[in-house]
């Protein structure tokens, strides 16, 4: 059994037209900048009212074009929230730039293999 | 046996459950539906709070700080503390404190300094590390995590999994075999630093639980001290079984509370809703629901307090601990199911708290032991424990 820890899929455009294709269903995110950094890492949970596609649209609102972002749709989306932020601090020393303005209270910290 | 409240019980029943409608359901309707901690502030303003109840900490025995309220009275409140959508899990977000882990009043004096009064005042969080991905059911045989002994110390090699809070602990209690020739006489218990050298986090084990996430945990090479051995070496099999029954009666008054809620929705929501000219509470198919729901938590809730009655009288109670347990997390799950198909659609939302009690009882029905293991110590109980 294979366990996927980090997000792995093809980074898209963040545009309105590629949110507006997400799906609506609940799940966690990450945008990226141009270079490819992560810059936030964010979930799609039960109050957001197009899940993924609310949550998306919303950043691309308020970050405008320049970014790119990959989802993964997950009913689990607040532990795997954490885990993405955990495992984004083990491999990189620090949350994302926009996570560490307004960090989770009680964040733990993994060491994956 | 008379488990009516009395006047004493009644008005700190009355006060939590004041406390949990008025401050803890308003702040968990602005919060995410799967959230299961409070904004730091809320927080900390409601710890004020409990404290001033003279309720915070309520686990925690008289002569280490906390107030002198019985078991069945815990039982009680506990059953309140969960009567909200986190509640199973995180009865009042943690607002009401606790000792987390009772076996560190058994430590000695130096652990008791390092581990037990900094976890009091709050400044230490500790995990439980017993269940091996060999299984948990049976410590005894299933811990594979072995300690042998170098440098008048202990190393540790082995895994751990479904172990909550580790990654936001401070320190663990975790078990380890120690002489693999012995099977319950050859587990040893440590305290283990988050800090040492070999100790790993691995993982998030996602699972159907919304709050307090479990985490798969790995010792490679994880030297620690003689001084870390909590009680005496190969005697930590005692340790974990006292902690699974006690642990018992708490975990079935979550399920009570959670069944309680759950059914009050369903009442509610009978007598307002129609369908083809009548309200659902007038039809019969409703009703036996609604009756059935009343059983299963009328039963869970006696059989609840008989286990923490006999635990108060210090009586034995491993087979009433696994009754109550067995009845409450199984009676818990059809009452929210019961309670689901009365809602119809709208049960199913994450709109209701429902479909969270819906996932998260499911695990009670194996956490702290599985209903068969339940059933197993019941079995012995009433046939003698040499019969297999």
């Amino acid at each position: 059994m294979s366990i996927r820890l980090r997000l792995d899929k093809p980074w898209r455009p963040l545009s309105a037209a590629e949110a507006a294709r997400l799906p609506g269903q609940l799940g966690v995110y990450q945008v990226a900048d141009a270079t490819g950094a992560i810059v936030y890492i964010g979930q799609a949970g039960g109050r957001s009212p197009f899940g993924l596609r609310s949550e998306l649209q919303r950043e691309f609102k308020e970050r405008g074009p320049g970014h790119q972002f990959r989802v993964e749709v997950n009913m689990q989306y607040r532990t795997r929230w954490f885990e993405l932020l955990m495992v984004h601090q083990a491999d990189h020393g620090s949350l994302p730039s926009d996570n560490a303005k307004n960090p989770p209270p009680s964040l733990g910290r993994l060491s994956p293999a | 046996m008379d488990f009516e409240p009395d006047s004493e019980q009644q008005m700190l029943i009355d006060q939590v459950r004041r406390y949990v409608r008025e401050e803890i359901i308003p702040l968990e309707a602005k919060l995410d539906p799967d959230a299961s901690e409070l904004d730091p502030a809320d927080h900390a303003r409601l710890v004020e709070k409990t404290k001033a109840m003279g309720l915070f900490g309520i686990d925690i025995p008289k002569e280490f700080g906390g107030p002198d309220i019985d078991i069945v009275t815990r039982v009680l409140l506990a059953i309140e503390m969960a009567q909200h959508r986190a509640g199973l899990y995180v009865p009042c977000y943690g607002t009401f404190g606790g000792a987390g882990l009772a076996q560190i009043f058994e430590a000695n004096e130096d652990q008791k300094q390092r581990y037990l009064y900094p976890t009091l005042r709050g400044e230490k969080k500790p995990f439980f590390g017993l269940t091996e991905p060999s299984g948990g059911s049976d410590p005894a045989r299933a811990i594979q995590t072995r300690a042998e002994r170098k440098d008048n110390g202990w190393v540790l090699n082995g895994a751990k999994i479904f172990i909550s809070g580790a990654d936001r602990a401070q320190y663990g209690i975790v078990f380890a075999r120690t002489d693999a020739s012995k099977g319950r006489g050859g587990i040893t218990c440590f305290l283990i630093d988050a800090e040492t050298p070999g100790f790993h986090v691995r993982r998030v084990v996602h699972t159907l639980r919304s709050s307090s996430y479990a985490t798969e945990l790995e010792f490679k090479d994880c030297w620690v001290s003689d001084h870390q051995v909590l009680g005496e070496v190969n005697k930590g099999f005692a340790v974990a079984n006292d902690r699974l029954t006690r642990q018992r009666i708490p975990y079935a008054a979550g399920c009570i509370g959670v069944a309680i809620a759950a059914h009050e929705m369903a009442i509610e929501w009978a007598k307002m809703r129609s369908t083809f000219g009548e309200k659902l509470a007038n039809r019969q198919a409703v009703q036996w629901m609604l009756v059935d729901n009343e059983i299963d938590i009328r039963s869970a809730r006696h059989f609840t307090l008989e286990a923490a009655e006999k635990a108060r009288r210090g009586l034995p109670f491993r087979t009433e601990a696994a009754i109550a347990k067995l009845i409450a997390s199984e009676g818990g799950g059809r009452v929210v199911d019961r309670s689901m198909q009365i809602h119809g659609g709208m049960g199913m939302t994450k709109d209701l708290p429902l479909e969270r009690w819906y996932r998260e009882m499911r695990i009670r029905r194996v956490g702290e032991g599985p209903s068969e293991v339940q059933r197993m110590v019941i079995a012995r109980e009433i046939l003698g424990s040499n019969l297999r």
